[in-house]
Parts: C-alpha cells; structure tokens; sequence
C-alpha cells in the first residue's frame, strides 16, 4: 500500500543504467560488445577492490567521521600479508588473520582518537595515515613477500564471468546491510551520526558505534589490501597511494547519497556508486581514452552525479516504526505502556483543565 | 599573567607551540638565530602560509578546498609554458593566472552554492578533473623554466638592507596577503563567512545572500593558490610534482592554528601561525636527524597532539566557565565569545564562574 519512494538508492540506480547505456552505446561504436562475459568480469573486477574500501568508509561516513589513513592501510595489509605469506601456503590462514588484527587495530586507534580525544575525523585520519606512510617508508625499501599460488586464486577464478572477489565483496555488503539495518550498533551508529548530542540525550553510548566504524572500514581496507596481494603477487608499498583509494572511496559513498555530514545513507548506494566508477572507468579503457582525459571525466561524472539528487531532498529520513525502522526492540514493553501512558496524558490533561477553570471561576469572566 | 594564560588557551597554543619549535631549532642550530636565516625561514613558509590564508575563508565557512594543490600544479605549468623565455609575456600572463584562479573558484563556489553538491566532493572534482586536463595538455611532461623576470618573483627580493640583509619578494608578498586577509576579516564578508560557518540557516534568515558570500571564499581560496603557483614556480621550478599535497597541509596548518572544521569559529593570524608550526616542525626533524623516513610520522603524531590538545583545553574552559576576555585584536572570534558569554550566566548561579583578568 505504501507509495514508492525516490530515494537516493534509487536515483543511484536511475543514474548508473544511464550510465551503463551510453557506455554500451560508445562502446558499441568502436565495434566491441558491452555485455560479452570478458568485459562484465573486467567490470565486477573493477568493482571489487574499491567495493571493498567503500563499504568500510560508508560505515565511517554514517557516523559523521572520515577515513584518510585507508589508502596507507592497503598497503600495509598487503607487505604484511605477502611478507608474512612468504611464497608458503601453510601460512595463508595465520597471514591473513594477523594482517587483519593489524588493520583492525589501527581502526581502534583512529576510533579511539575520534571519539576519546574529540580530534575531527579528518584530521585524526591523516595523522593516522602520515605515521603509517612513516611505518612503511621506515620498513620497506621495495616490493616484498610473495604470495603462493592458491592465495592468487582468490584473484583470479570466477563463478562464470562473476569473479570470486566480487562474490566477497558482495556477500560483505549483504552482512554490513543486516548490520546496519537489523542491529542495534546499526541504529545507534545512525544515530550518532545525525546528531551525537541528541543521541546521547536518548541513553546512546556515544563511542562504541563510532570505534565500531573505524574498525571495521580498517578491516575492510585490510581486506582490500589482501585481495590486491592475490592479484600483484608481492608486496608494493605504494599501491594505496597510487590508487587514490581514500579521496575515490569517500567520492563513491556519497555519490551512492551517503550524506557526508553522517546519518543517513545505505551500503546499496555505496555499491551502486562504486559500480558507476567501474562502468565509466571500463568504458574509457575500451575507447582507449588518454588516461589523463580519464581523470578529467572522473572528475566530471563525481560532480555531476551528485549534482543530480543534491538538488532535491536527499536519503529520506527512515521510518521509526516497521520494517526498515530505526527501532530495534521493546515493542512489547512500549504496547504494554500505552495504557498507562494514555491514563496519565488524561490526568495531567484534566489536571490542567482544573487549573483553567478554577481562576476564571474565580473571576467570572472567561 | 594575561600573556601566559593566553598562550596555554587554545588559540594561544599554535603560537605556544612555534616559539617552542623555534627555540628547538635554535638550541641545535645556533646559526638560525641569524636574521638572514629566518628570512629564508619565513620565505621557505610563504607558499604554504598564502594558501593557507586562501583555505582559512573557505573553511570558516564550513566548507573545504581540496583543489588547491592541483590548481597550483596548474598555474606553474600554465606559467612554464605559456611564459617561456619572452620576458614581456610575464605581465599578460600574470594576469592570466589571476582570471583563471578566480573562475576556478567560481566555479567550485556555484556548484558547491547553487547546485547544493558537497564541497568536499566539488572541489574533489576539481581536483581530478584539472590536474587531468593540465597534464592532457602537456602530455604530461613540463616544458622547462619560464623566463627569470618571472622567476624573481618567487627566488629574488631587495638586497644590501641594514640588519636582515636580504629581504625575499615573497616574504613581502606574504605580509601583504595576510594583511589583506586580516582586513577582510574585519569586514561583512569576513563576519558572514563566521556566521554562515557557524549558523548558515539563521545567516540566510537574516538577509545575507549566502550563496554569492561563500563562492567568494572559494575564489579567495584559488586566488590565493594562484599567487602561491607564481611563488613556487620562481622557488622550485615548473614540475607537475610541484603542489601536490598542499591542499591537506594547507588545511593541516588552519586546523593546528585552532580553526574548528566546519566552520562558524577561528582567527585568521593562528592559521598562519599553524603554516609556520609546520614548517619550523620539518626543519627541526631535518637539523635534529630524524631519518627522513621517519619524518611523517613524527609529524603525524604532532598533529594529533596538537589539535587533540587544543580541543581538550577548550572543552575544559567551557566546563569550567567564562575563559580569559580576549585581546583586542581577536575581534573575529565574534561568535566564540558570544556562545561562551551566554553560557556564563546559566554557570554564575551555580558559583562556578571566575572572574579572571579583569
């Protein structure tokens, strides 16, 4: 019964088959075909790695932060997956849980200097990120490690033309949904960031969500940064850097209608921005376009993007009540009280009421 | 007494901060107390200090410049290879750069004002989209030194003066810039940039034309990124490295000088104060021998300490009550001191309030 809404989800989704059919279109006039299995696989491919980063930054960006020290975590992930690897398959399972506690700690420290400290997200960040620039000048001279053969896989196979990283990718978007729409952290990290002090009125432990977010978009660009790993094969200390992965993440997410002041937004846009990237991106590749005219076009379709919903009321406010609602429980406590609530609203009403009358009974004149 | 208290608070402590880093310098290298020497202190800070004047109008209004960095790179290239060696070109392409700056940061001011889009993301844009387009033109590869009279600009200066000895063209142009910048400070676009940062709802109510207020920040902020391209192309020559990072330094040096992200609160002469902090910090890791990989880190770890400590200072003095009046010269903190003032009477009842410095 209820009406369909435009929201930004949906405006993303107007904007990126757009986008699909003109890049289907240009491509078509050099004479490839868009939709062969190749050129999808090289897209989802596209996706996967800044799918990835995106995802964490959503998080992040929902609870009114930033994360700038993403781009330096990729790479430290990736030396320390490889060099921990070292060519050895054994090792695979303890590397990659070692690279990922080393992520997620440095997640908590930005959390913690976030929300302890009170230092702005931005700034906290890019702190973060110098002193692991400083880790990994201090560390590593050059590409180092390497990963054995059945770690690459992970890079390289696909289920038909869906590649096994955008299937991870993917079903970590479906768990960040269910954490965001169907957990307590979820609502209350919306929470704090539409406003912390109002959260914080309401009973809301301020930190928790927000440390939460720092850590887990840490984690997710440790994950990134193995799935670079699989793919490379070493260890590069500059990859992050050279992917602009920090400023494009944050790009994606509020080209998917994440607001950037925090509050409001959905892991769904986020992909859906992030696919649009990775069209655009696969469409001047096959036209051969100059790669410095390609940055200039990125540039372009991020303003233009957002330009189109910017315009008109942005992520709707999410119902309270219902499925999809920010409330997370004590329907039955809040059903039980209603009585007692409507009793009370009465005698305080006819209190009120005895009040008014009593003077301009007393007067006589009303 | 006054003095003291001041520099602990937190505006006072960029300033706090840099007479620590100088003294540091000059305790492992005597010969920095020189005059000469900090003259090529200060002409070495200019770039960084004139851009970050241009970041302060933006980010008081609550806004950010991330193209900033990329327009400079733009502006040296143009300069390289548009000046070339005719020296009567310079004049025709100085002001060139000018108009160029200006409908840059008109255009980031009418897409981030009109077209609603986060400034963040506009300038971001921006920033792609320039730096792409410089290098498309240039193949990108930059065409040697532009002739030296434009050079002067940024390497020369006048020499054989008194006690410093030798005075740089653009430690002249930084005093003016600032200047400049303190005026407009004092004037209604300075005070409704505050007031938009800090309230841009109740601005707007109140009649300003918000929108045509704050793309001027913007074209302040390019402008300002242009005059740092001219002294940089004379300082370090035409390269398409050159700039790159600025915009996160410039914005690094307003927010150590106590400008609050966001806007709506900071004073102009702290976030000059915060370029030179950061300058006096590289020098002292480079004569104190931090390995030069290490560097970052340092930095780093200072610029979380830093606005961590103001931050925790100035939440303290809210808690605490009325803070030290301040000194004539801060009149733009306007919107500061009203806030604390109407919470001081709420805290008189409770006896908490101190009368302090009057």
């Amino acid at each position: 019964m209820r009406r369909f809404r435009v929201d930004s989800t949906v405006i993303v989704l107007g904007i990126l088959i757009l986008v699909i059919a003109v890049g289907a279109i240009l491509v078509a006039t050099v004479g490839r075909s868009f939709f062969s299995p190749g050129n999808i696989r090289d897209i989802l491919t596209g996706m996967s790695v800044l799918g990835l980063v995106a995802i964490g930054q959503t998080l992040v960006i929902l609870g009114a932060s930033l994360d700038l020290s993403v781009t330096y975590v990729i790479s430290l992930a990736i030396l320390i997956g490889a060099t921990t690897m070292n060519g050895n398959p054994a090792n695979i399972p303890w590397a990659v849980v070692f690279t990922l506690l080393v992520c997620a700690a440095i997640g908590l420290v930005n959390g913690l200097i976030v929300t302890v400290l009170k230092v702005n997200g931005f700034i906290a960040t890019l702190g973060v990120g110098l002193i692991l620039q400083g880790v990994l000048n201090t560390n590593f001279q050059g590409s180092a490690g390497s990963v054995p053969w059945a770690f690459q896989l992970i890079g390289a196979t696909g289920v038909g033309p869906i590649p096994v990283s955008t299937i991870i990718m993917i079903a970590l978007a479906v768990l960040v949904w269910f954490l965001l729409d169907r957990t307590r952290t979820g609502a209350h990290l919306f929470a704090v960031g539409g406003d912390p002090e109002v959260a914080r009125l309401s009973g809301v432990r301020t930190r928790p969500p927000l440390i939460a977010a720092h850590v887990l978009c840490s984690v997710f660009a440790g994950l990134a940064g193995l799935l670079l790993a699989s793919r490379l094969g070493v260890g590069s200390p500059t990859v992050g850097q050279q992917g602009g992965y920090a400023l494009l993440s944050i790009a994606a997410v509020v080209l998917g209608g994440t607001l950037l002041l925090g509050g409001r937004g959905s892991v769904w846009g986020t992909i859906g921005g992030v696919a649009i990237f990775a069209v655009v991106d696969n469409v001047m590749s096959v036209m051969q376009v100059n790669p410095f005219l390609k940055d200039v076009v990125r540039g372009v379709v991020i303003v233009a993007a957002v330009a189109v919903y910017s315009r008109r009321a942005i992520v709707r406010r999410r119902s309270r009540f219902g499925p999809g609602g920010t409330r997370t429980g004590g329907d039955a406590t809040a059903a039980a009280a209603a009585p007692a609530m409507v009793a009370a609203s009465r005698a305080l009403e006819a209190e009120a009421e005895a009040a008014e009358a009593g003077p301009a009974a007393q007067g006589g004149v009303r | 007494m006054r003095f003291l208290k001041t520099l602990v608070s937190p505006r006072g402590a960029v300033f706090l901060l840099l007479v620590i880093l100088l003294v540091a310098v000059m305790v492992l290298n005597p010969n920095f107390a020189e005059p000469g020497q900090i003259m090529r202190y200060i002409q070495r800070v200019a770039p960084v200090a004139i851009v970050a004047i241009g970041q302060y109008f933006v980010i008081v209004a609550g806004e950010f410049d991330l193209s900033q960095g990329s327009l400079i790179t733009a502006q040296v290239i143009v300069a390289g290879n548009l000046v070339g060696q005719d020296d009567s070109r310079t004049v025709p392409v100085l002001a060139l750069m000018v108009v160029l700056g200006l409908f840059i940061g008109l255009i980031n001011g009418l897409l981030t004002t009109l077209l609603k889009v986060p400034s963040f993301i506009v300038t971001l844009g921006m920033m792609l989209a320039l730096l792409g387009l410089v290098l498309w033109w240039t193949g990108g590869a930059a065409t040697g030194n532009p002739a030296d009279s434009f050079r002067q600009i940024g390497r020369g200066g006048i020499r054989d003066l008194p006690i410093v000895d030798f005075l740089p063209w653009s430690v002249l142009v930084l005093a003016v810039w600032l200047a400049l910048g303190i005026w407009l400070t004092k004037r209604p676009l300075g005070k409704l940039l505050i007031a938009i940062g800090d309230n841009a709802r109740a601005t707007r109510y109140s009649g300003a034309r918000d929108w045509w207020v704050t793309t001027r920040a913007f074209m302040i902020s390019s402008l300002s990124a242009t005059v740092s391209a001219v002294l940089l192309v004379g300082y370090a020559g035409v390269h398409p490295s050159v700039g790159r990072g600025y915009e996160f330094v410039a914005i690094t040096a307003v927010v150590l000088g106590g400008v609050v992200l966001g806007g709506g609160r900071g004073w102009i002469v702290a976030a000059v104060a915060g370029a030179f902090v950061l300058e006096a910090l590289f020098l002292l890791l480079n004569i104190a021998g931090v390995p030069s990989t290490l560097r970052d880190a340092v930095q780093g770890v200072i610029i979380i300490a830093a606005v961590a400590y103001s931050g925790l200072v100035f939440r303290s003095r809210r808690r605490s009550g009325p803070p030290t009046s301040p000194s004539p010269g801060k009149e733009p903190d306007a919107p500061d001191s009203a806030e604390e003032s109407s919470a001081s009477p709420a805290l008189a009842g409770e006896g908490v309030t101190q009368n302090r410095g009057d």
